[in-house]
């Protein structure tokens, strides 16, 4: 199992698209549509059915268990990452394709890819909001 | 991961430069999924024609610079502005000339035009067990649920390289062993007359698909025979609300003839019941509307269907909507003209309705800012309208949509879903 260290907060994650990124943690256990969920003129996520409306996710290390709904949720990803109102990293429990996809392309397309890590269900757990966490290309997630 | 010499040969370049970007998307997105190898496939749709802003049209036009053809008969999802009707709503002239040269760039493609989320209702339709690639959450649900077509959930910006190639990883819902069940969820005394109501299998699917998570789900105690648009409003439903590709229904999809085959004879992980108190909490929570005045009706999420037309042509038959209620379908091309030919259109247009195609309300900047308050019959107009477009909307049955947009107000007939 993975060491939760509650001082030198370290994480082992298994990255899905490797890469760095450092940001304040948004954590959500609610599953995301970006479409219809994410507004990527702005950054902000807008489901009204969804716990973070309201809030914005770009520039921040998103932590949420995995995509839903619409396939669109890509390119609104894309989309973000071109406007930069993307959020800086994913944090997810399943090794979420939708999100992995939109990195890639976004990579192909624009030379800017995001990091895409999955962690196992109970070091998800113990993410906090407000927290600012360092990605490392081996899908290290540390408290800085 | 085993490639074959027709794969290795996209990926360096031997097929031209679009197959081989298409490749090296796949060849990632394969061991993202942990796939060993890659398998063919005979169809796909595309869901990435929706035009969100400049990243989805250089995409589409970045493929098609590169010469690309889709590689197998390929279907194209609603689009981001109807290229006939929009100067009649408030579509942003940039915006309907951008969402045009990105349908152009996937029509130069080699797919079909036919522009609707309800591909299975046009002469697209797959056919049991065959393996497509298909994008747009409610067909990939009724594609491979209502048809037993066999398709993973590809996103948008995936579902056109799966075309190009002709190739999908060989993981997920193409393979029979993951599509055994592992959810039961069986209806607790659900009483036949609201199994029978209109909206009753778009409640359960938005129920479906909050309860559901990442499992497949089973419905255990439907005895009822639905329809096409009845099992098309759960495809929709269950993927909003949830995340859903496959689910089975016991007696009434194809690879559930009985509850052991929809378990592939395995055990459920999980089995739940489903009450009447969690159908009507479900249904309640489409409806965020509350008292204001009624502006529009929007019927056709998915796209109306030939059938639905025939169902509302009575329903309209000698009236007028209210002057202050617009009345909206959004619908495909190819439905429309089979519905011109069944001769059903002459009182939908009497009654004041209009019709948008090729695109709907979510996917086109449409309606002015005085169009406030909703009603629908769709619950994928439900779920999305509140959070997308910033309405208010009534969840109801085509007959309570009909009446309120006669009456001006909404008007609902609950007596099946509110008795105590």
């Amino acid at each position: 199992m993975n060491e939760v260290d509650s001082v030198d907060f370290v994480i082992r994650g298994r990255p899905i698209v490797a890469g760095s990124a450092e940001g304040e943690a948004l954590v959500t256990h609610e599953a995301l549509s970006f479409w219809g969920g994410y507004d990527f003129h702005t950054g902000t996520i807008i489901d009204k059915h969804h716990p973070l409306a309201g809030v914005s996710a770009a520039g921040r290390i998103l932590a949420v268990p995995c995509s839903k709904g619409s396939s669109t949720t890509t390119a609104v990803l894309l989309e973000a990452v071109r406007a930069g109102t993307a959020p800086a990293a994913i944090l997810t429990t399943d090794a979420d394709s939708f999100f992995a996809l939109a990195s890639i392309v976004a990579g192909v397309m624009y030379g800017k890819s995001f990091p895409v890590v999955a962690l196992e269900s109970r070091d998800f757990d113990a993410l906090e909001s407000g927290t600012r966490l360092r990605i490392e290309p081996t899908g290290i997630v540390r408290r800085v | 991961m085993h490639l074959t010499d027709g794969d290795r040969a996209m990926l360096d370049g031997a097929k031209g430069a679009a197959p081989q970007l298409a490749m090296q998307i796949l060849v990632r997105m394969a061991e993202v999924y942990g796939a060993d190898e890659l398998m063919d496939i005979t169809q796909a749709h595309i869901d990435s024609t929706i035009y969100l802003g400049d990243a989805t049209l250089e995409f589409a036009e970045r493929l098609a610079a590169l010469g690309a053809k889709v590689a197998v008969p390929t279907s194209l999802n609603v689009s981001g502005v109807d290229e006939c009707g929009w100067k009649d709503w408030a579509v942003p002239a940039d915006w309907a000339a951008k969402a045009a040269r990105q349908m152009l760039a996937y029509e130069r493609m080699g797919a079909v035009p036919t522009w609707t989320c309800a591909p299975y209702q046009t002469k697209m339709r797959p056919s049991f067990g065959q393996q497509i690639a298909w994008g747009e959450s409610n067909a990939i649900a009724f594609a491979n649920s209502v048809i037993g077509a066999r398709t993973e959930r590809y996103p948008d910006l995936l579902d056109i390289c799966c075309a190009i190639a002709g190739r999908v990883p060989a993981v997920g819902l193409h393979l029979t062993e993951n599509r055994a069940g592992q959810l039961l969820l069986r209806l607790a005394g659900i009483p036949r007359a609201l199994q029978q109501d209109d909206q009753f299998f778009a409640v359960l699917g938005h129920l479906v698909g909050k309860l559901a998570g990442d499992l497949i789900p089973v419905i255990e105690g439907v005895d009822v025979v639905p329809t096409e648009d009845h099992l098309k409003a759960f495809s929709a439903a269950v993927a909003s609300s949830g995340r859903v590709a496959l689910f089975h229904i016991v007696g009434v999809t194809p690879e559930a003839g009985t509850l052991d085959a929809a378990f592939q004879g395995r055990a459920p992980r999980q089995t739940q019941e489903i009450t009447i108190a969690d159908l009507r909490a479900a249904r309640r929570e489409l409806t965020t509307a509350d008292g204001q005045p009624l502006d529009m009706v929007i019927l056709g999420s998915p796209h109306f269907s030939v059938a639905e037309f025939v169902q509302l042509a009575p329903l309209v038959a000698g009236k007028r909507r209210h002057a202050k209620v617009k009345f909206l379908i959004t619908s495909g091309r190819f439905m429309k003209e089979m519905a011109e030919k069944a001769g059903v259109l002459g009182p939908i247009v009497d009654f004041g309705a209009q019709i948008t195609l090729d695109t709907c309300i979510l996917a086109s900047p449409m309606l002015p800012p005085e169009i406030k308050t909703l009603m629908t019959n769709s619950p994928k107009y439900a779920y999305y309208a509140p959070s997308l477009l910033n309405t208010r909307v009534t969840f109801g049955s085509l007959a309570d949509c009909v009446r309120s947009a006669v009456e001006g107000r909404v008007v609902r007939d609950d007596s099946l879903w509110e008795t105590p």
